[in-house]
């Protein structure tokens, strides 16, 4: 079976398989976005026992493997009565993971906003919450949004370990391609490269983009 | 808590453990491998020949952006292909030890180019051979401030290692996921695993950090 052959018979379920880790990819995403920044500023809270709490979180998540914490969330979470369908604890595994490591950016981001930012918002008498929102974040935001391209890239990766509790994305589309045809360097090569594009002239070409608009709107393009 | 079995988890335990040799092991050769081979990526992105440093970067830009679980089943699934049978443990460290050059090249090439040029300007002076300059006056300087980013590979490669599994080498995720089968219990073996792992990564990054701190106060660097 030539290339071309194998392309048109399987090519609709690698298709299907690039679809569902696109959209798993998407999903982890932005659960990642909302646990960092979560995480992140409970990591800097006054308060000891949510500092404690973000503090054990991120370490918990950042000590162990992705592949530990998902067959985690897999099989013993429903011993607890929490069960979550394979699709969903895919997405939350990895979503969780990543979130870890972009609370550490988060907090890293926040801190080099400089000094006299802080202190013009409290001159300006402004609340703890509006300060954060109007005038830290945002300035963090764009310290901070260089190193999600790499984690978004990273989080690509980690979805493909969601094919080992059978979620059909593309690494598993093409492991039972392989399993059937036995034309490995097809299948896999075929996968490797559509992960490659996928990070390289998705992720990396959209997060510029995002970088571009973050400066324009805040007057720095 | 819920019905976590004592008995059970001491009679699995022996078994995690000599797992986590393996583990341990297998992280260890393939961040031997990365270590060399990176440094060998590195240095080829710096000759002057402009198609080995062109094809050399966009390996490694493609290795780094692909999953790494993919890779070691395309190292392993693809050599019986042609004819070449790998084992697991070979296929798994070629892809782990591959994967990790890729990211340890970049650490490098950080490190490399924060080398001020006077000094390879010194060495041209003093007449020095390449290999001579690059040995004896460049790598000293440029590995302290990569030391950082090495020790976080090495706790990378560690807690990548469970996908080894998925090609059969025995180590501490492949050896949980048999007890489970075997006795439908998962509860306590990928628990233990968890904390197995957490009772290494911590402190072996606590100490990656000690010792970053101790050879830049040996170098006089503060």
């Amino acid at each position: 079976m030539s290339y071309f052959e194998f392309l048109g018979q399987y090519g609709d379920r690698i298709a299907s398989g690039t679809l569902i880790t696109m959209a798993l990819t998407v999903l982890s995403a932005l659960l990642a976005v909302a646990i960092a920044v979560a995480a992140g500023l409970m990591r800097m809270a006054p308060n000891m026992a949510v500092r404690g709490f973000a503090t054990v979180y991120i370490e918990i998540f950042r000590g162990t493997s992705l592949l530990v914490q998902l067959y985690w969330i897999f099989f013993v979470l429903p011993l607890f009565g929490i069960t979550l369908e394979k699709f969903t604890a895919g997405f939350v595994a990895v979503g969780m993971n990543l979130g870890a490591y972009g609370a550490e950016l988060v907090r890293g981001a926040i801190l080099s906003v400089p000094k006299g930012q802080w202190e013009a918002a409290l001159a300006l008498n402004m609340s703890p919450a509006k300060r954060m929102i109007r005038v830290i974040l945002p300035q963090a935001v764009l310290i901070m949004l260089p190193s999600w391209g790499n984690l978004l890239i990273e989080l690509l990766k980690g979805t493909a370990l969601v094919a080992l509790i059978s979620v059909a994305d593309l690494m598993f589309q093409v492991k039972q391609i392989n399993g059937t045809t036995f034309m490995s360097a097809e299948s896999f090569g075929t996968a490797l490269i559509i992960y490659y594009v996928l990070a390289r002239f998705m992720i990396t070409p959209f997060m510029r983009w995002l970088e571009r608009v973050m400066m324009r709107k805040m007057g720095r393009a | 808590m819920f019905d976590w079995r004592w008995d059970f988890t001491f009679e699995i335990l022996p078994r995690l453990i000599v797992a986590t040799g393996n583990t341990l092991l297998a992280a260890g050769l393939g961040y031997a491998i990365a270590v060399v081979l990176g440094l060998v990526f590195a240095l080829a992105q710096r000759t002057p020949f402009r198609p080995l440093t062109m094809v050399v970067r966009e390996a490694v830009e493609f290795i780094r952006s692909t999953p790494l679980v993919l890779q070691i089943f395309f190292v392993f699934y693809v050599g019986p292909q042609f004819g070449i049978r790998l084992s697991p443990w070979t296929a798994g460290m070629i892809a782990i030890g591959l994967h990790y050059a890729a990211y340890l090249s970049e650490v490098y090439r950080g490190g490399l180019e924060s080398v001020p040029k006077g000094q390879w300007e010194a060495a041209k002076s003093l007449n020095l051979s390449t290999a001579r300059t690059y040995f004896r006056v460049i790598l000293p300087q440029a590995l302290p401030p990569s030391l950082a980013g090495m020790g976080n590979y090495l706790v990378g490669i560690f807690k990548d290692t469970p996908m080894l599994s998925v090609i059969g080498v025995a180590e501490l995720m492949h050896t949980a996921n048999a007890i489970g089968s075997e006795t439908y219990r998962f509860l306590e073996p990928f628990t233990l695993v968890g904390i197995i792992f957490l009772c290494i990564s911590l402190p072996t990054a606590a100490l990656i950090r000690v010792f970053e701190t101790w050879v830049r106060r040996k170098l006089g660097l503060g």
